[in-house]
């Protein structure tokens, strides 16, 4: 399994053709405490760049990007009743939602931990 | 895209920001307050609001919100506007010139006694909202901070000549709000427990003269502190020194704020609004709606007497979706107002707002729709505050 990141601070567990996508800790750092999640539904068709979930902090909503294009096969139904879920396991606990590639192409581009972490340290 | 990315996070797109008011040249020039480094030591979060760079959180808005509610919290607001009108006699004429633009009784205001009131334009709709207090050699006046300076333009131009509006520019101001405020700052200025909500005096701190009220906008007892900006953070520290003090953010002030059921002014209340369908009818005062002669007295005394065509009023929002300002309110298919102020309650643990609504709906109980992403989430019109206020009134036991 490989972990890509998008400069848009989602990350993306490939694994075949399968794939789970959330957001960073320095994601969810920035945000502050989450509320609520709006998560995309199963058998939803997202597209590389396009808003595919929205989360909410206690000041702001904001719109999560699908790293990459796909179906979505499975949305984490234990962020509705626990969004802080994505606070205290950010790149664990707290996924967004998991999808079935439509390019594996379109992998190429994402960083890996290590470039992530200097575009992290360059913001 | 209708909301921002997780990459925007400076909280350029989200209303805490939008009251950034420019310079009069076009330059966006964002000013730091007395207490900005003493901020971030704290580990504060710095973004711009009302022309200033301002901590929005240290810790955390929850905690800090529920520290607030249980313990003390101290606030930063020196972005406000710190005013004092003065007359050159015994205080007859600042009294008239007052009235000719607030709605309030001022006549009737005892030295030492403050009350809520308004700028009101010549159509009623309400300039500002602010705290007027008599002192003793006049009055002093906080505004808020995104619209001090026209507040300033406004009353320079309609005071007459012979009053005195001074800026106190070289004061800073600090809220301590919370149910263990009043013995932590009773600890660091001993005599401040005499005063009750909405009385205010000066006490001496070393050798600083301190305006010290009990009052505040979280809905909890609480003080605000007016001091001289240097040594402001001397105060701040003395004020952290203690068990039940923590600085607060303004995340938290917005969202306390919200539950207590007090309108921010540029979103629940602006020049477009006048103060009864803004549900602020109390600020004008019984005598002035028989007597009139203020500035927007016509519109707003003809508003008392036929009545409104909206009301600000809460809404409680069923399920945990977050209802934000902008969202546009549905009674069946027709669009019958708008959230002007909404988000997560940390006390209540569930979504609440604010906004405007046709009269006919405006009572507690009715069941509304808010559009949010294009999706309906039904709401019930509830009465004001969300979290019963906590006010230490005058003659009550304590």
């Amino acid at each position: 399994m490989t972990r890509y990141f998008t400069d848009e601070h989602e990350w993306i567990d490939v694994d075949g053709g399968q794939a789970t996508v959330g957001i960073t800790d320095y994601a969810q750092g920035q945000l502050g405490d989450i509320v609520f999640v709006e998560l995309p539904a199963i058998g939803a068709a997202v597209t590389k760049g396009g808003e595919a979930a929205v989360v909410e902090s206690v000041k702001a909503a904001s719109d999560v990007y699908a790293p990459v294009s796909g179906t979505v096969t499975a949305a984490n139904d234990a962020l509705g009743d626990d969004p802080s879920l994505v606070n205290s396991a950010p790149e664990g606990e707290g996924w967004f939602f998991k999808l079935t590639l439509a390019d594996a192409g379109e992998l190429e581009g994402l960083m890996d931990a290590a470039a992530y972490q200097a575009f992290v340290a360059s913001l | 895209m209708s909301t921002p990315g997780i990459l925007d996070l400076s909280w350029k797109a989200t209303k805490m920001s939008d009251q950034n008011i420019p310079a009069e040249d076009g330059i966006d020039e964002i000013l730091n307050l007395p207490l900005d480094a003493w901020h971030r030591a704290k580990g504060a979060r710095m973004v711009p609001f009302a022309g200033y760079t301002m901590p929005i959180q240290y810790e955390g808005i929850i905690a800090e919100h529920r520290w607030t509610r249980d313990q003390a919290g101290l606030f930063d607001v020196s972005h406000m506007g710190q005013l004092i009108v003065s007359g050159e006699d015994d205080g007859v004429a600042v009294d008239d010139a007052l009235e000719a633009l607030l709605p309030g009784d001022i006549k009737g205001l005892a030295e030492g006694k403050m009350r809520y009131s308004l700028l009101l334009n010549d159509e009623g709709g309400a300039l500002d909202d602010l705290m007027i207090t008599r002192t003793p050699t006049g009055f002093y006046v906080v505004v808020n901070g995104a619209v001090k300076w026209e507040d300033i333009g406004h009353l320079r131009e309609y005071l007459p000549d012979e009053i005195t509006l001074n800026h106190l520019e070289d004061r800073a101001l600090l809220a301590l709000q919370g149910p263990k405020a009043v013995n932590a700052l009773e600890r660091v200025v001993p005599g401040v427990s005499r005063l009750c909500f909405m009385e205010a005096d000066m006490f001496i701190w070393g050798e600083d003269p301190l305006w010290i009220s009990r009052s505040g906008y979280t809905g909890e007892d609480g003080f605000e502190i007016s001091v001289p900006a240097d040594h402001v953070e001397r105060l701040a520290d003395a004020l952290c020194a203690q068990p039940e003090v923590k600085p607060i953010g303004l995340g938290a002030r917005d969202s306390l704020r919200l539950e207590a059921g007090l309108p921010l002014y540029g979103h629940d209340l602006d020049e477009t609004i006048d103060p009864i369908e803004a549900d602020l009818g109390f600020a004008v005062s019984k005598r002035r709606r028989m007597d009139g002669g203020f500035m927007g007295a016509g519109p707003v005394l003809a508003a008392i007497a036929n009545g409104v065509s909206r009301k600000r009023v809460g809404l409680h929002v069923e399920g945990k979706m977050p209802v934000r300002e902008g969202a546009l309110l549905f009674s069946g298919a027709e669009q019958v107002g708008r959230v002007t102020s909404g988000g997560h309650s940390p006390s209540l643990d569930r979504p609440i707002a604010m906004g405007f609504v046709a009269t006919a709906l405006a009572q507690p109980g009715t069941p509304l729709e808010a559009e949010v992403r294009g999706k309906r989430v039904p709401v019930i019109v509830t009465a004001l505050p969300f979290v019963p206020h906590h006010y230490v009134r005058k003659g009550a036991a304590k």
